[in-house]
């Protein structure tokens, strides 16, 4: 029978379970929240996007956007810059090698919770 | 005996391992969406339009042949062309999708072959309509039938794309009408004006402002 979908309200409420033991690194909290998720991953694809791409991709406000690009250029995964598109300024940002590195390892992390959790399902193991 | 109050019963516990696909499939979505401003090539919009203005140059030399000859030749260098064109630009996609880290099969550049298709057969078959055309007639319709249904192409494909590419696809359109109440002698000039001008101008400003 096919798994019933969660909604957004209950998958956000539902507590994690552990299947077996986590995986040795340790989870990057600073991009394990969804929007500075979605914006270190978009990044990941282009050299620069503005602030209205990135309010477009990521379907957010512009306080929210704004929130999370700051936490994300404090920690230095991010660089912000104003540019002149003719007499109008643009906001744009860029990932940086270290956020890059952290997708990386968030990316890595995320698999081995996979790898460790089917191994857990696996009859006989 | 008092019934006791229902109490709600919680929600079982999300496994970690379906919650990191959740995540992984969010991070997948969104380089997709993220991939929609760069799906679009902007060499390979260059090199297609170079490749337009030489076909067009040919297509000229071709139609002063005598008789039908001339012009099914005219038809044969355009149809050459397109099959170019065609190759030029999916292999421009997918490089372009790849240097992403993204599936050319999947997300953006998907959504955009997808959106060129239907209008680019319908183009298709009204050429072999041209083709199997023995008196030629209908010859002097095709610059305009290809401008519009290319036009058409690039407008459906571009509403997952960039703003420059649905204004590019409206250049066509507007060729292509003019194609229809123009004498059928501008018919090259307008193929070369489109397919080799507008091809040219907006894969510049793509790969400028967009890359590649």
């Amino acid at each position: 029978m096919a798994a019933k979908r969660l909604s957004k309200a209950e998958t956000a409420t539902r507590p994690l379970r552990l299947e077996s033991p986590l995986p040795p690194a340790k989870l990057d909290r600073l991009i394990h929240e969804q929007i500075r998720l979605g914006i270190v991953s978009a990044l990941a694809t282009q050299p620069t996007l503005t602030f209205g791409e990135l309010k477009r991709i990521l379907s957010t406000t512009d306080g929210n956007l704004s929130v999370h690009a700051r936490k994300l250029e404090e920690a230095q995964y991010i660089a912000c810059e104003t540019v002149f598109d003719g007499k109008l300024p643009k906001t744009e940002f860029r990932l940086t090698s270290e956020g890059r590195a952290a997708l990386s390892r968030y990316l890595d992390h995320m698999e081995a919770l996979i790898r460790t959790a089917r191994g857990a399902r696996a009859p006989g193991s | 005996m008092a019934a006791s109050p229902l109490r709600a019963v919680p929600p079982p516990p999300e496994a970690l391992g379906d919650h990191a696909l959740r995540n992984l499939a969010f991070i997948r979505k969104t380089m997709e969406n993220a991939s929609s401003f760069t799906a679009v090539p902007g060499r390979g919009g260059v090199a297609m339009g170079l490749t337009a203005l030489v076909a067009a140059v040919l297509a000229e030399s071709e139609r002063g042949a005598p008789g039908a000859d001339g012009a099914r030749r005219w038809l044969i260098v355009w149809c050459v062309e397109a099959v170019v064109a065609i190759l030029i630009g999916g292999a421009a996609l997918w490089r372009k999708a790849r240097a992403s880290g993204l599936s050319p099969l999947a997300g953006a550049s998907r959504k955009f072959a997808l959106g060129l298709l239907p209008a680019l057969l319908a183009g298709a078959a009204l050429t072999v309509r041209g083709f199997q055309d023995a008196a030629g007639s209908t010859l002097p319709l095709l610059p305009a039938v290809w401008l519009l249904c290319y036009g058409i192409a690039v407008m459906s494909a571009g509403t997952h794309s960039v703003p420059a590419i649905p204004v590019m696809g409206i250049g066509f359109f507007a060729l292509g009408l003019s194609a229809l109440v123009l004498p059928p002698a501008f018919g090259n000039a307008l193929l070369a004006l489109g397919f080799g001008g507008l091809h040219i101008v907006f894969g510049v400003f793509i790969a400028r402002r967009y890359g590649g």
